[in-house]
């Protein structure tokens, strides 16, 4: 058969969908993006090296990194604990509380950021107790860790939840009569059933919590060099007009965030093949 | 009634105790779980309301009722009912070139549909002001024109459209593979035309798909806030949409206003939740039916 870019079909308007989402996506995502890339083309090397490897710049990308880092490995932990919770045990409210899950996707990153900022606050109904213990959350960069934790919440749960939902309860009452324990059952069954899921919900919250902006500003207090994210910096360098260095930061993060979801879609492929075989 | 039928099936099945934990630990687990989503999710939730209403119901409609606040609602409505409806017909095409055809570089248009959810907000702004700011690709033959884009409201539809972009199409090509395209072919075989068959098989179909992502989208568009508020200037009862105006009364210490806007958006993500759970429900239960229908076992 000789190679053909489309295989034979009697379904009408590929043309056209193809056509229209071609044109539509290079309207309005290919094009724009690529403005930033050619726009820190005319940088000279020295001068982008300058400018993303500013001191400033450098603090930024530590404090969004680890900041991020943190709260996707808290999600994780936390959010296989509760899709277990949610998928293997009754009680009641649970469908309610399982359809509130994903509020941290449908309330408005400003929204939770003034709510979390006036709970973590000093005066707060957790700042107040935890300012008891000599602990500050609001306005430090423990404050952006918070942030960061409920906006992304809710990726490891749902990726996990569909995976231990399916999961044979055949193997584990064959490793139970074999005589595994409970906990040797979940290391040595479950958890490698459910790992590519649980990469790719860390993987995805992390990369969402590195680009997070509306819900941090509020609860950070943005001081340069302590608790400004990159993101944030990207703002303040086009607040002054510097578009040359929003841009090249810009750059920074776009690169960054491309090769994570390279990585994400290589984690997705890789748990549907095992989830097939 | 069915319901009790259920319930009673359910309470009489035997326990499988080797595949589950003790009360105890059972206990202890729905505990910790229920106390992390409390500290982490309900919270914020209820802090919300506890807020807006601290200083009283009459603060609370003041501030609902501004003049800034209604410009605001009108704009946010405006830009959504402008952005989730492009997004909804390139979302449908997407998916019928996808899911319905084989082609060469599939996974790479997969991945590029899914690529504005990697960017950071931020950068979804900024690169409009690079396309059409006053220094931009375009900046010098718009203002020649007076078309404003950068802070106005064509600036915060595209932004809200770039936000939003993969929402629709990423519901609708999973669910139109798994529907393949036998439905399709048999309509053509009967001679039933292209539009046709698209109207009456396909649509149909989908229905649920395409509303679960139309609800995603919205809520997502409603409430965009770093992409807006880089392309939107800030110009209050013009550019200001409701999360906007929420930063806005924040910063000016007035918390009760702030958070009187906010618990409207609030409400907002709540209602689309509950639609969402409904719509997930009519799914479930659309798909049991199926299953009773061919004899097949859950």
């Amino acid at each position: 058969m000789p190679f053909r870019l489309k295989q034979r079909n009697v379904l009408p308007g590929f043309n056209l969908a193809m056509g229209y989402t071609l044109l539509y996506m290079c309207l309005i995502v290919l094009i724009p993006l690529s403005a930033a890339f050619i726009k820190t083309a005319g940088l000279s090397w020295a001068d982008f090296w300058s400018i993303v490897t500013a001191p400033r710049v450098l603090a930024s990308y530590r404090l969004t990194f680890g900041a991020s880092l943190i709260a996707a490995l808290i999600n994780t932990s936390a959010g296989l604990f509760i899709a277990w919770v949610l998928v293997r045990y009754s009680f009641p409210g649970k469908r309610l509380i399982d359809a509130l899950v994903d509020l941290p996707f449908a309330l408005p990153t400003a929204v939770a950021g003034i709510a979390l900022t006036a709970l973590y606050a000093g005066n707060g109904w957790i700042g107040s107790y935890l300012a008891l213990l000599g602990i500050k959350v609001a306005f430090t960069p423990l404050g952006i860790v918070v942030a960061l934790i409920f906006i992304s919440m809710p990726f490891v749960i749902r990726t996990v939840q569909p995976v231990l939902e399916d999961l044979e309860p055949e193997v584990e009452e064959a490793a139970a009569c074999l005589g595994a324990t409970r906990w040797q059952t979940f290391r040595r069954i479950i958890l490698p059933a459910i790992r590519p899921a649980l990469l790719t919900g860390f993987t995805l919250a992390f990369a969402r919590s590195i680009g997070e902006y509306g819900s941090v500003i509020f609860i950070a207090g943005n001081l340069p060099m302590v608790s400004e994210i990159t993101p944030l910096l990207i703002v303040t360098k086009l607040e002054q007009y510097d578009y040359r260095g929003a841009t090249a930061i810009a750059v920074v993060m776009l690169v960054i965030s491309f090769l994570l979801l390279l990585l994400i879609n290589l984690l997705q492929r890789w748990s549907h093949q095992r989830y097939t075989t | 009634m069915a319901f009790t039928r259920f319930l009673t099936a359910s309470q009489t099945a035997p326990i499988r105790r080797t595949t589950t934990e003790s009360p105890a630990i059972r206990r202890l687990f729905i505990g910790m779980a229920l106390l992390f989503l409390t500290l982490f999710l309900f919270f914020p939730l209820a802090a919300v309301f506890y807020e807006a209403l601290r200083k009283g119901l009459g603060v609370y409609f003041a501030a609902i009722v501004d003049p800034d606040a209604l410009a605001a609602i009108r704009l946010t409505l405006l830009c959504a009912a402008i952005a989730v409806p492009l997004n909804m017909v390139f979302g449908v095409a997407a998916a019928w070139a996808i899911a319905k055809f084989e082609f060469v570089g599939k996974s790479v248009l997969i991945t590029l549909i899914d690529l504005p959810f990697a960017v950071s907000p931020v950068i979804a702004g900024l690169i409009y002001v690079l396309m059409f700011g006053a220094q931009g690709w375009l900046g010098p033959w718009l203002v020649a024109h007076d078309i404003k884009i950068i802070f106005a409201m064509p600036g915060i539809v595209l932004a809200t459209v770039f936000v939003t972009f993969p929402f629709i199409a990423r519901e609708l090509i999973p669910l139109m593979q798994e529907q393949g395209v036998e439905e399709e072919e048999a309509a053509l075989v009967m001679g039933a035309s292209g539009w046709q068959t698209f109207w009456r098989i396909t649509l149909p179909n989908i229905k649920w798909g395409l509303l679960y992502g139309v609800v995603l989208c919205t809520a997502r568009a409603m409430g965009e806030f770093g992409a807006v508020s880089v392309v939107s200037g800030h110009i209050r009862g013009l550019t200001n949409t409701l999360p906007l105006q929420v930063e806005i009364l924040y910063n000016e210490y007035n918390f009760a206003a702030a958070f009187a806007v906010a618990s409207l958006l609030t409400l907002l993500a709540v209602v689309m939740l509950a639609i969402k759970s409904v719509i997930e429900w009519q799914t479930r239960k659309a798909r049991l039916a199926a299953l009773a229908i061919r004899g097949e076992p859950e």
